[in-house]
């Protein structure tokens, strides 16, 4: 494991650094820990959702008349009932891209069209979870079905029928990043060799462990509510649902209880948590609701979707001079709280890790009969590493060099940081050449070779394929002055408090929201080492909008580098404070003093130390502090980071193509990360392994798939396939630390790095894999049926 | 409604259920023992994964009164009566495998199972033996090597070498 740069003295001894086993771990691991289905509440009542089962259809109408003949069912409501609700409100999306974005009015409940398999078409409200779910399954809706449009080239082809007919075109915008284009056009003429490749990113669906649920409880007397979500963003929730309902902010705390994993799926403002809201409001009840797996497979978000074309014009060398790239993004039916923006996430990264001179990026999105795609794992990263990731292995056979000599050819160099990219991002540090020739060391790149060409000489049945991606990402969103220039509806900062309480024991608040990355432990150690006191002294508060009012939550791997960072800065700042008054207690210059194991004490003269203690208790009395001091010790930093922090590393897949059945396995994985300094290097492995194997699942496993007619046919665990320990691989891990200097403690982020490598380096493998059998692409995921079609079809079969 | 009866970590219970109340259900909501958690509705995941008379289940595939007279033992009934954990959670604690947590119960229970059923399991045994349960962040690797710990096979699985050339 890598540890900080700087190694802990003697005296003092660092936590951060070092693996530390996890405080959150105990109520986990004893069955404790409370997630949103376990609660309960006096008086509530069940919310079941009939979803339509057309992916476009006119509603005629909602009988309810069954269900309401069962046992405990007690109203049915279409939407058109519930309308009055939200009024003109309707589910926010918080990222207009563009002015001229298209978004229609999304309701929590469709009135008149359903627009897509899943969509909520009426309510039961009901006694208990089982006659909720009978009462949904007995509503019957009449539909007349429209013409649905599926596949997203169809979407935007001539004729095709429209998901809003309203607005005439299935397009929701066009987003060009296009800094010379002439510049662009004169590489593609100039060059001596041009990629030119499709490539399909297929939908995923994000699949948390623990379904979404929700319950909102109403507080009678004074107009409260407390909504409890088994969401990532407690804080955006909270000012989204008080704009969404018109109910006064100030009357609103969130609660994220223990949240089971999220992934991106849970950043999002849904139907339910509004319908749930607003019943308990109109009702006086509290008002809850369990999402099913079946039911998550169309009402949670769904994650990638794109039609990806790209081209890299490079010269004899295989230097490559610029990248062309025209994307076609599905929206789904409904522009959801950032579906617009995961995109662009993507549209400053595919010139990956490479010194390129010259961009163009545009991106077409457009509306399908489908869940709308949000944010999932990554978030447009993926997509454009994998792009870029599997092109430059298309360019270094065409060079006729092995992939890790195009990488080489065209890596920034480590002299070149800040790099300013042809996109326009300033890239912080990294060392992507050294990066490299680990993950090459560590896998033994000589022997597989060998065994490798054995194989190809053999003529096994058995081929061995080695596949590289070199990625860097942009993290630790973000810059509020850049989302703005986005068109991004909020800031990019995070808030924490340091609060020191007079036994010496300190609460830390972070408006950050964990759901399995071990905030209280990381946090905890950021502050002992700082205050010199032990990590279990620090309790870590959290996902409770009424213990901590300001935050922006945890997506984009941004919890460490701008949430921690926060809480990092809000720590000096209670040291700064607490030097004031030592200083004054020691009858000192603060400038005089040093803090050394916990206490203030004149530069070089322990014997006369102030413990921290002693200042804790001193602030609490207000006895003797400096004249004009405010009594106690507590601070509060808003950190806004000056910069995106940019995480890289290369992964090396090892597959092997049972040739005859076209069934994959990945027999070694290596991964070496540059995540800057690590605060738990095991939770960093964690985070490593987990984002490596739901980046494979999309190479290998996952498919939302739909049929032409817009009706899906994963919708279980059965059909959608999550990987399971037996088709994992074992990871191989190294690290490297280029700390970023954006941030004072150096860190860049690690929760999406796995999934953003993986993926390509797994499909670069299956088609090196394949190459000397005439394969040149394989489509995601690369099941053992799309393999074996793949291989019979370049051996001149039919597909 | 139905009367069932059964021992649920140790202690009789006795509850009113419909036939059709799943045994999930019955624990969850009837006992309020809500550790067992619901993360399908296809017996796919394992997070519900209980013992029933010693033997791993996953508590979605059975319907309460199936567990009449049965002894049914959750995540809440395996630490020792002073909070000891098990062993098994130990190592899940030690091996840091588990973020999230919420396929921890399930999983767990699966292992104690897996673990006594089948003494001396190595790497591929643990993962064959778990593919039952599904853990969506860590990628398996340190359940794997927690599970190989408490089957004490002396491999914690971290220093796999690459099985290149074994496959023929």
């Amino acid at each position: 494991m890598t540890m900080t740069d700087e190694p802990a003295t003697a005296e003092q001894v660092s936590h951060t650094g070092r693996p530390r086993l996890r405080r959150e771990d105990p109520a986990l691991l004893t069955g404790e820990a409370q997630f949103i289905d376990d609660m309960s509440l006096h008086g509530e009542i069940w919310v079941g959702i009939v979803r339509s089962t057309e992916a476009h259809a006119t509603i005629l109408g909602v009988d309810g008349s069954a269900a309401l003949e069962i046992d405990g069912v007690t109203e049915v409501l279409s939407g058109a009932d519930l309308a009055p609700l939200w009024g003109e409100g309707a589910l926010p999306c918080a990222w207009p891209v563009t002015d001229d974005m298209r978004n229609p009015a999304h309701l929590p409940v469709a009135v008149g069209v359903a627009k897509y398999v899943g969509d909520a078409v009426a309510v039961v409200l009901a006694e208990s979870r089982y006659a909720a779910a009978d009462g949904a399954a007995a509503v019957s809706v009449d539909y007349d079905p429209l013409p649905a449009v599926v596949d997203i080239e169809a979407a935007v082809a001539e004729g095709a029928p429209l998901v809003h007919e309203e607005l005439g075109t299935n397009e929701s915008y066009t987003w060009p990043l296009i800094p010379d284009p002439e510049a662009v056009d004169e590489a593609f003429a100039d060059a001596a060799h041009v990629v030119s490749e499709r490539y399909v990113q297929q939908r995923l669906i994000p699949a948390p462990m623990e379904p979404r649920g929700v319950i909102a409880a109403p507080g009678v007397a004074n107009g409260e509510l407390t909504l409890y979500s088994a969401t990532q963003i407690p804080h955006i929730l909270k000012v989204m649902t008080a704009v969404t309902l018109g109910i006064p902010e100030h009357k609103i705390r969130v609660v994220a209880p223990s949240v089971g994993g999220g992934f991106g799926c849970k950043l999002n403002v849904y139907a339910e948590e509004i319908l749930c809201c607003a019943l308990a409001m109109e009702r006086g009840v509290p008002v809850r609701w369990t999402e099913g797996r079946s039911e998550a497979a169309t009402a949670t978000i769904q994650g990638r979707g794109q039609v990806q074309h790209i081209e890299l014009a490079a010269d004899a060398d295989g230097k490559v001079q610029a990248v062309r790239v025209k994307l076609l993004a599905d929206m789904g039916a409904y522009l959801q709280l950032v579906t617009p923006g995961v995109p662009l996430l993507g549209g400053f990264l595919y010139h990956g890790c490479y010194d390129i001179a010259h961009y163009s990026f545009e991106c077409t999105s457009v509306f399908t009969n489908k869940t709308p795609t949000d944010a999932y794992r990554g978030a447009g990263r993926p997509e454009a590493t994998y792009a870029v990731e599997r092109a430059m292995d298309s360019l270094a056979v065409a060079v006729g060099v092995a992939p890790e000599e195009i990488r080489s050819r065209n890596f920034i160099a480590a002299d070149a940081f800040p790099y300013e990219s042809c996109a326009g991002l300033v890239f912080d540090s990294g060392d992507y050449q050294a990066v490299l020739d680990k993950a090459v060391e560590l896998a033994d790149l000589e022997t597989v070779r060998a065994e490798q060409a054995r194989r190809r000489t053999d003529g096994s049945n058995r081929q061995i394929g080695i596949g590289f991606s070199s990625y860097v990402e942009m993290c630790g969103l973000a810059p509020s002055r850049v989302l703005a220039s986005l068109n991004y509806g909020a800031g990019g900062w995070e808030a924490a408090t340091v609060r020191v309480l007079p036994t010496a024991k300190v609460q830390v608040i972070t408006g950050s929201t964990p759901h399995g990355q071990g905030h209280e432990t990381s946090w905890s150690m950021i502050v002992a080492d700082k205050l010199g006191i032990d990590p279990d002294d620090v309790e870590v508060l959290h996902s409770d909008t009424a213990i901590s009012p300001t935050g922006l939550d945890t997506y984009g791997s941004r919890s460490l580098s701008v949430g921690g960072t926060a809480v990092f800065m809000a720590t000096d700042k209670v040291l700064d404070k607490a030097r004031l008054i030592a200083a004054h207690q020691l009858e000192a210059n603060e400038d005089d003093l040093e803090y050394v194991d916990g206490a203030f004490q004149v530069k070089g003269t322990p014997a006369a130390a102030v413990p921290f203690a002693a200042i804790a208790f001193a602030a609490f009395t207000a006895h003797d502090l400096p004249d004009g001091m405010e009594p106690n010790l507590e601070a509060h930093v808003t950190y806004d980071p000056p910069n995106f922090t940019f995480p890289n590393g290369t992964h090396i897949a090892v597959v092997e193509v049972d040739t005859d059945t076209g069934d994959v396995a990945v027999v070694d994985y290596v991964a070496v990360d540059d995540c800057g300094n690590q605060v738990n290097p095991m939770i960093v492995e964690g985070q490593v392994h987990g984002g490596v194997l739901q980046g494979a699942a999309q190479a290998l496993y996952e498919d939302a798939v739909y049929n032409d007619d817009g009706q899906i046919v994963t919708v279980n665990l059965g059909d959608y396939l999550v990987p399971s320990a037996a088709e994992a691989p074992a990871y191989r891990l190294a690290g490297h630390v280029t700390p970023s200097p954006t941030n004072p403690m150096g860190v860049k982020g690690v929760g999406e790095a796995g999934t953003i490598a993986a993926t390509p380096a797994v499909i670069n493998a299956v088609v090196d894999a394949l190459r000397p059998a005439g394969v040149t692409d394989v489509t995601m995921p690369a099941s053992p049926q799309t393999v074996w079609r793949a291989i019979n079809e370049a051996r001149g079969g039919a597909s | 409604m139905e009367s069932v009866t059964l021992a649920v970590n140790g202690a009789e219970r006795t509850i009113e259920v419909e036939p059709r109340t799943l045994l999930v259900h019955a624990l969850r909501d009837e006992l309020r023992l809500t550790g067992t958690n619901i993360g399908c509705d296809s017996s796919s995941c394992g997070a519900c994964t209980v013992l029933v008379d010693g033997q791993s289940a996953k508590s979605c595939t059975m319907f309460a009164v199936q567990a009449a007279g049965a002894d049914v033992t959750t995540i809440e009934g395996v630490a020792d009566p002073d909070g000891t954990m098990h062993p098994m959670q130990q190592a899940f604690h030690e091996h840091h495998a588990l973020q999230c947590g919420y396929c921890t119960p399930g999983m767990v229970m699966a292992a104690i199972s897996l673990v006594e059923e089948y003494p001396g399991l190595d790497d591929h045994g643990v993962r064959h033996g778990l593919e039952g349960n599904l853990c969506r962040c860590t990628g398996y690797q340190n359940i794997v090597n927690a599970v190989l710990a408490v089957a004490g096979s002396g491999s914690d699985g971290s220093d796999q070498t690459v099985p290149i050339g074994s496959g023929e």
